[in-house]
């Protein structure tokens, strides 16, 4: 028996996604990316629409300055732990950097935003703790909490009322109870009742960790995510996030006022075991983060063009979530649909994600669309247009 | 409230009725995944409605160790028991 018999189920299934010649949606190749908004794929220019590139700084001519002086300078690697050489002087430029954004006394920088979920709710929730976790939490949460040694709980997606009454049967149970939600949700866009669940955590005594991968830099005032457009920051205990979204680079972070922020360093595996960022990374993320600063018409300019993505979806006949915001997906009812659109789109020269079930709320397979500040609304409309065209094509646009 | 393993696997198996898509024979000894066709996400939001029915919260981790019908309705029991 092979090793590989367990993903016999697997291997079945993509074989159903690529019968007929269809692509394998989990390994298309840009081949170079042109701009932040057109990458090269199969040799000809296509529209991208699934990058989560929110403000376009991948291609900023600042952070690739910052990285090139930087590898200059100071070498491509660190070769080493935080904990053991893998600390340079610009890792603490970026986490007190981070410190000042986010107006938090502390925070550590993991190598991907991914380690930072595991890192941080690793550590946080203990044996005798509970973590309560959204339905639709990321897979890094849910890791997170296989590698910790906590309770784990689920309660209704972007539903407080549901969190208050999981918190209410353990009334009176030793042990913290950590919350754990997303500013914005990365499959269908929506945004957390921030508020609400802060309201519950006050009530309760929880301590509350929002994940704003999605959220900084796209929401509030200053960019600081949902807790900042909602007014609760100092409800929130603990923000996590990543710079591969509107940071445009890689790596993750843990901001907080608590001070016991610090003693994670030496219990949370994720940033323990692995190497540290290099410094080019380092350095382009330092500049994208003033980048990010000193432009707030970016986010004016993505919301301006998720509203304009979204609506025009919509009059095309295709069924969106309810929410407008950088994260856009049609919604579809047949994995075998869902495959053929896709596939047809990218024939057409649109590039968006393919998401299946189980990866997805409620079975339904999307065709996942992420907005960029960079995004012209020329693109914007051609992008629509050819989803409307595949959509005829297809007989499923229904108000069209 | 006194319920007992009985009662909440009969609650569960007529909940699970209520999806069309459930084979009609199922019984406590079915097993959730295999006899039922359920992904792993399938089963937590399954968990979640009898959770409502019977206000108590199952652990994830205490899902790992659940084969059948019955398994999940003497785990409950002994979380109602333990609150």
């Amino acid at each position: 028996m092979s090793i590989f018999s367990k993903y016999e189920g697997l291997a079945s299934a993509l074989s159903a996604v690529t019968a007929g010649g269809g692509r394998n949606p989990f390994n298309v190749v840009i081949e170079k990316p042109i701009s932040s908004t057109v990458g090269l794929i199969e040799g000809r220019e296509t529209l991208l629409f699934g990058t989560n590139n929110y403000l376009g700084l991948s291609q900023s001519p600042s952070a690739i300055e910052a990285a090139v002086e930087a590898a200059r300078a100071y070498g491509v690697g660190t070769t080493g732990s935080r904990i053991a050489n893998g600390t340079q002087g610009l890792h603490r430029q970026l986490e007190e950097r981070l410190c000042a954004f986010f107006r938090r006394r502390h925070a550590m920088v993991f190598s991907t935003g991914y380690q930072a979920n595991l890192g941080t709710i690793s550590a946080l929730a203990g044996k005798d703790d509970y973590l309560l976790l959204d339905a639709d939490s990321h897979a890094s949460i849910y890791d997170g909490s296989r590698l910790g040694h906590a309770q784990v709980i689920r309660f209704r997606h972007n539903d407080a009322d549901d969190l208050h009454k999981r918190l209410r049967r353990l009334d009176g149970t030793p042990g913290a109870k950590l919350v754990v939600v997303e500013g914005i949700y990365s499959m269908m866009g929506d945004v957390v009742p921030m508020a609400e669940f802060a309201a519950v955590k006050r009530e309760t005594g929880a301590w509350l960790l929002a994940d704003e991968a999605h959220s900084v830099g796209v929401m509030g005032e200053h960019g600081r995510g949902v807790a900042e457009a909602d007014g609760v920051e100092d409800d929130v205990d603990f923000v996590v996030g990543t710079f591969s979204k509107s940071l445009g680079t890689v790596g993750g972070y843990c901001v907080s006022n608590h001070d016991g922020l610090d003693l994670i360093r030496l219990c949370s595996r994720p940033y323990m075991f692995t190497a540290s960022l290099p410094p080019e990374v380092i350095a382009a993320t330092m500049a994208a983060l003033t980048e990010l600063e000193n432009r707030p018409e970016l986010r004016v300019r993505l919301m301006d063009n998720a509203r304009r993505l979204h609506a025009g979806l919509q009059a095309a006949g295709l069924r969106t979530g309810p929410q407008a915001s950088p994260v856009v997906s049609v919604i579809l009812d047949d994995v075998a649909v869902a495959v053929a659109f896709w596939n047809r789109l990218l024939d057409l020269g649109v590039y968006v994600n393919l998401s299946l079930p189980p990866a997805t709320p409620d079975q339904h397979p999307l065709l996942r669309t992420s907005v960029m500040a960079t995004h012209t609304p020329e693109q914007i409309d051609r992008a629509v247009e050819i989803f409307a065209v595949v959509a005829g094509e297809m007989g499923i646009n229904r108000a069209a | 409230m006194s319920e007992t393993v009985a009662s909440v696997s009969a609650l569960i198996v007529k909940t699970l009725l209520a999806n069309p898509k459930v084979p009609r024979d199922i019984n406590g000894s079915s097993k959730i995944v295999e006899d039922l066709a359920f992904d792993s996400l399938a089963v937590m939001n399954f968990v979640m409605e009898i959770e409502d029915t019977l206000d108590v919260s199952v652990p994830l981790d205490r899902l790992a160790d659940i084969r059948t019908i019955d398994d999940l309705a003497a785990c409950i029991v002994s979380l109602k028991q333990a609150s």
